[in-house]
């Protein structure tokens, strides 16, 4: 398959860009100003069936600008984005972005950070070059064997929506008046696979996924396709149980939500608003002395690894909660300055947004192997209870804590997986579910940004028939 | 609420300005649409289309009683689709001009390897047959001074109303987008689609104990109409009385029991329960739960079901849809019985059917899918007051936060965000948000009440699916369903 492609901007192009919107902010009146342009190039395929049934490719630009006004007693802001890079429209963009800023409030917090700034940008590892070069046709042929591995598993597997192949490469410049300028380049590839298994009247979906900076990190495209299978026929028969109280173990696809849940309550903005449970508990026990949470930009490869942070701040690694103890907030320029602390290098940054929180690489940390806690032992430990495979809907309250999410998963009986479950709630508080933790996993397989080993809640309350 | 009104004629101003903002600015005419369409026929295939957007979003928002932040966003490019039986190839600029567009349609008809000889194209206008929202001022063009003044103004009310309000965050979002569709088969239509919203969340804290209480509200007109205190300090108050309310709340019960919603947003039932499982790529498919069922009772007697897309001023209302489709009130269900799903042009033409204006797409970075506009169940004519003395021992559930559906399974979610008990045919005490679980295929045939009460929602619905947000609106009248699962914690 051919294809016309525009050329990519160099990377000298876009340092360019971005020093002649810092200097067209200035000169607009800004005091302060940091620019962002990130420029990527994506493909996507899907396969269903013997079929592609879709091929998509992209390239995109975006610039983002801050703006930094002095007034009375602190400063005025404004963010503006544009995908027009031109240097007539960047400076349009510079006037507009001043002339927004003045119209807003005064805000005595607002600004850059004060130095500390990266001086050196690390290796990564957040592509390989010879990814660059990846065909189409190779991706296409990934997503074919993935769906051929899941169609031909089993016969009760008839259809699919589909399996997707997707490879990103992107160029990220920061910039800013303090005189910070970096880049770096990172890719992402991923591969899933999401088939449909029937037996009579009943008819049930699931998915498997990888995904890396690196092709050579994905798992095999027809593992993928067999493990998605699996997952799907392993649905069929599905019921609900009795509401009940009951041990509950969140499999390694299902029990990261809980650990971005209770990362989202530790950003530094959800306790100056005191809108988090978590508000006042800094240096307390938040959860059982097993847990132990640590986010790492640094991680070599790392889905979720950067080397300077949305202001040009060095990254590192945070524990947030070591043996059960809450260490720290996460934390950008702001909200570290509203809580009187020093950023983390936590501020993640779009081109058209400001700086907030975001997570890096975050994970919870196994249990050593001597634990013996593998998936199968945990199952095998459990008198009555629910594994859960599958978590829909949005039921978590960050300023209470409360949870109450649906779920789908396997009954567990002396040890044995009984049947599978669907159309049940599970409930608690977020709070309470981190302090009964009473087993956790020895196995971490990062499947994203956030990973975690299963993790079993002493209990839960199951809505159900 | 009353059904669509269109006016024939008017649709020619709004499709006319969109068109001639495309030609001076960006010198686009149907002569060089129709050659970045050849472009894409010059191989072998069945259909093209180009997807040319412009889009201003302004953003401004308040918090700890400053408005700290103006945003301003600009959103541009052209979208490139070569479709050749079920097979689609996509690609999209972030540059408009004829020379970005025909690129594209060489990297869009890679999908097909022979070239042909093709008739050239002949764009022929496209009439939408309504204008459901021309404003007079874009409400990108309201000084960014104005809604300042405005927040602080919902800043003073909020915290004026009670000592516990201890946090008022509020913004202001506004977006004007111009959109131009092109086909091969000739289509060829512009629209101009105004968006507003304001949205208000505080923070209520006695003693340790704090909630928060959130309302938005906001839809296709002009932002003066959102101004209007009489109606923005109806918003406040709800949020207000909201988190007030939370403060009280008690534990909710969890298990299956008979569920009275109240009128409006607990529509998003619909939504999740069938409106998904009712879009054509699933159902051409059959990977959704209702494959197969059309014709058949999916729900109790008396339930009727439409998605209407031609509702003046609505969040999800649109003239014509992304693919130039004009936009069209689809009964779904009618009277218990499956009658019609929602079609983009792709999973109408095989599926043999008519494309049914529900072809929608979050931007031009983005290809078209079946999609949702205004999703309803009819009135019926029970007192909302004697649905609620029916239940004897149950939940009333009157505001929700966000949903979700497994398609294929058919089990749906949506979590309260405000509900009560019901004692004895009587509201009991607010009860904490829980979420619903239901299956979507049989939950309506458990309707045993509709109330006469229909309301749409206050237009803040966005819907995702495969990655793409795209503005929507439900609407319900106060019914009751027997046999809901409730996820609450006390057993």
């Amino acid at each position: 398959m051919s294809n016309a492609r525009r050329d990519t901007t160099s990377a000298a192009e876009m340092e360019a860009i971005v020093t002649h919107a810092i200097e067209a902010t200035r000169r607009a009146g800004a005091s302060q100003v940091d620019v962002l342009v990130v420029e990527g190039d994506d493909r996507e395929v899907r396969v269903r069936g013997d079929e592609i049934e879709f091929v998509k490719q992209a390239q995109g630009r975006g610039l983002g600008i801050r703006a930094l006004v002095d007034a009375k007693q602190g400063r005025q802001t404004s963010i503006v984005s544009t995908s027009d890079l031109a240097r007539d429209a960047v400076d349009r963009m510079a006037e507009e972005a001043v002339a927004l800023a003045r119209a807003t409030a005064s805000d005595p917090t607002a600004g850059l950070p004060e130095g500390g700034f990266a001086t050196e940008i690390p290796d990564l590892e957040l592509f390989d070059p010879q990814d660059r070069n990846v065909t189409l046709e190779a991706r296409i042929e990934d997503a074919k064997r993935a769906e051929r591995a899941a169609r031909s598993f089993d016969p009760r597997i008839d259809n699919s929506e589909g399996s997707q192949a997707s490879s990103g490469h992107a160029r990220v410049v920061y910039g800013n008046s303090e005189g910070f300028l970096g880049a770096y380049e990172s890719a992402s590839h991923g591969l899933f696979s999401e088939p449909l298994a029937r037996d009579g009247d009943s008819m049930q979906r699931d998915y498997w996924m990888t995904s890396g900076r690196k092709l050579a990190d994905l798992e095999d495209a027809a593992a993928v396709g067999r493990k998605a299978a699996e997952r799907a026929i392993r649905r069929l028969g599905g019921k609900r149980v009795p509401t009940c109280e009951v041990p509950v173990i969140f499999d390694a696809m299902t029990a990261p939500s809980l650990i971005g849940q209770l990362a989202s309550c530790v950003s530094g903005y959800s306790i100056y608003r005191e809108s988090s449970f978590l508000a006042g508990k800094l240096g307390e026990m938040i959860a059982d002395a097993s847990v132990t949470i640590i986010d790492d930009a640094l991680l070599p490869g790392g889905l979720g690894s950067k080397p300077f942070d949305g202001e040009g701040q060095p990254t590192r690694r945070n524990v947030l909660v070591e043996n059960g103890r809450l260490q720290t907030w996460l934390l950008d320029t702001y909200a570290g300055r509203k809580l009187g602390m020093a950023s983390t290098g936590s501020a993640a940054r779009g081109t058209g947004s400001a700086p907030r929180v975001g997570t890096t690489n975050l994970w919870l940390e196994p249990s050593d192997a001597s634990s013996g806690a593998t998936l199968e032992a945990m199952i095998a430990e459990l008198d009555r209870g629910l594994l859960v495979t599958e978590l829909i809907g949005m039921g978590f309250n960050p300023t209470t804590g409360d949870y109450s999410r649906g779920a789908a998963g396997l009954w567990i009986e002396k040890g044995e997986i009984v049947h599978p479950v669907e159309e049940i709630t599970i409930a608690g508080n977020l709070g309470d579910m981190f302090g009964q933790i009473d087993r956790i996993g020895s196995e971490l397989i990062r499947y994203g940004r956030t990973a975690s080993p299963p993790v079993r809640i002493a209990r839960m309350t199951i809505a159900g028939a | 609420m009353s059904a669509s009104d269109s006016s024939s004629g008017r649709d020619a101003a709004t499709s006319e300005r969109a068109l001639s903002f495309f030609r001076d600015r960006f010198d686009l005419n149907d002569s060089s649409l129709a050659t970045a369409l050849d472009t894409a026929l010059e191989r072998q295939v069945d259909y093209a289309d180009l997807y040319f957007e412009y889009t201003t979003t302004d953003s401004v928002s308040l918090e700890e009683g400053l408005v700290k932040s103006g945003d301003r966003h600009l959103e541009q490019g052209v979208g490139v689709r070569a479709i050749r039986g079920e097979r689609q190839g996509y690609a999209h600029s972030d540059d408009i001009s004829l020379e970005s567009a025909r690129l594209a349609a060489g990297t869009a008809r890679a999908i097909a390897d022979e070239t042909r000889p093709h008739a050239p194209v002949e764009i022929t206008p496209t009439r939408a047959g309504h204008d459901l929202y021309a404003v007079a001022t874009a409400p990108t063009d309201v000084p960014v001074a104005t809604k300042v003044d405005w927040l602080n103004e919902i800043d003073s009310y909020a915290r004026s109303r009670d000592p516990r309000i201890s946090q008022v965050m509020a913004s202001i979002v506004c977006q004007h987008k111009h959109v131009l569709v092109a086909a091969s088969d000739g289509t060829r239509v512009a629209d101009v689609l105004p968006l507003v919203r304001m949205n208000v969340q505080v923070l209520a804290a006695d003693g340790s104990r704090r909630e928060v209480g959130y309302q938005g509200a906001g839809g296709r007109y002009e932002l003066e109409q959102l101004r209007d205190p009489a109606r923005w300090k109806k918003l406040v108050d709800e949020a207000v009385r909201i988190a007030l309310l939370n403060l009280e709340a008690e534990a909710c019960p969890a298990g299956a029991m008979d569920v009275v919603l109240g009128p409006g947003w607990p529509g998003i039932l619909l939504h999740e329960a069938i409106g998904h499982g009712l879009e054509g790529d699933f159902n051409r498919k059959k990977t959704s739960a209702f494959s197969d069922k059309m014709g058949q009772r999916v729900a109790a007697e008396g339930v009727t079901v439409v998605d209407d897309g031609t509702i003046p001023g609505r969040r999800g209302s649109i003239n014509v849809d992304d693919e130039g489709t004009p936009s069209r009130r689809n009964v779904l269900i009618e009277n218990g019985v499956l009658v019609g799903y929602m079609q983009d042009r792709l999973n109408a033409e095989l599926m043999g059917v008519e494309p049914t204006g529900n072809g929608r797409r979050e931007s031009y970075a983005h290809m078209p899918l079946p999609r949702m506009t205004n999703t309803f169940m009819l009135a019926g004519e029970e007192d909302p007051e004697e649905i609620l003395k029916s239940v004897d021992n149950g939940l009333y559930a009157v505001s929700f936060g966000g949903g979700q559906v497994d398609i294929t399974s058919g089990k749906f979610v949506f979590s309260a965000s405000e509900a009560y008990r019901i004692e004895g045919g009587r509201i009991g005490a607010p009860v904490k948000g829980a979420t619903l679980i239901g299956n979507g295929p049989d939950v309506l045939t458990r309707v045993t009440a509709i109330g006469h009460d229909l309301a749409l929602d206050e237009g803040v619905g966005t819907c995702g699916k495969d990655g793409q947000g795209v503005p929507v609106g439900v609407g319900l009248p106060t019914i009751r369903v027997n046999d809901l699962t409730v996820g609450g914690t006390e057993g």
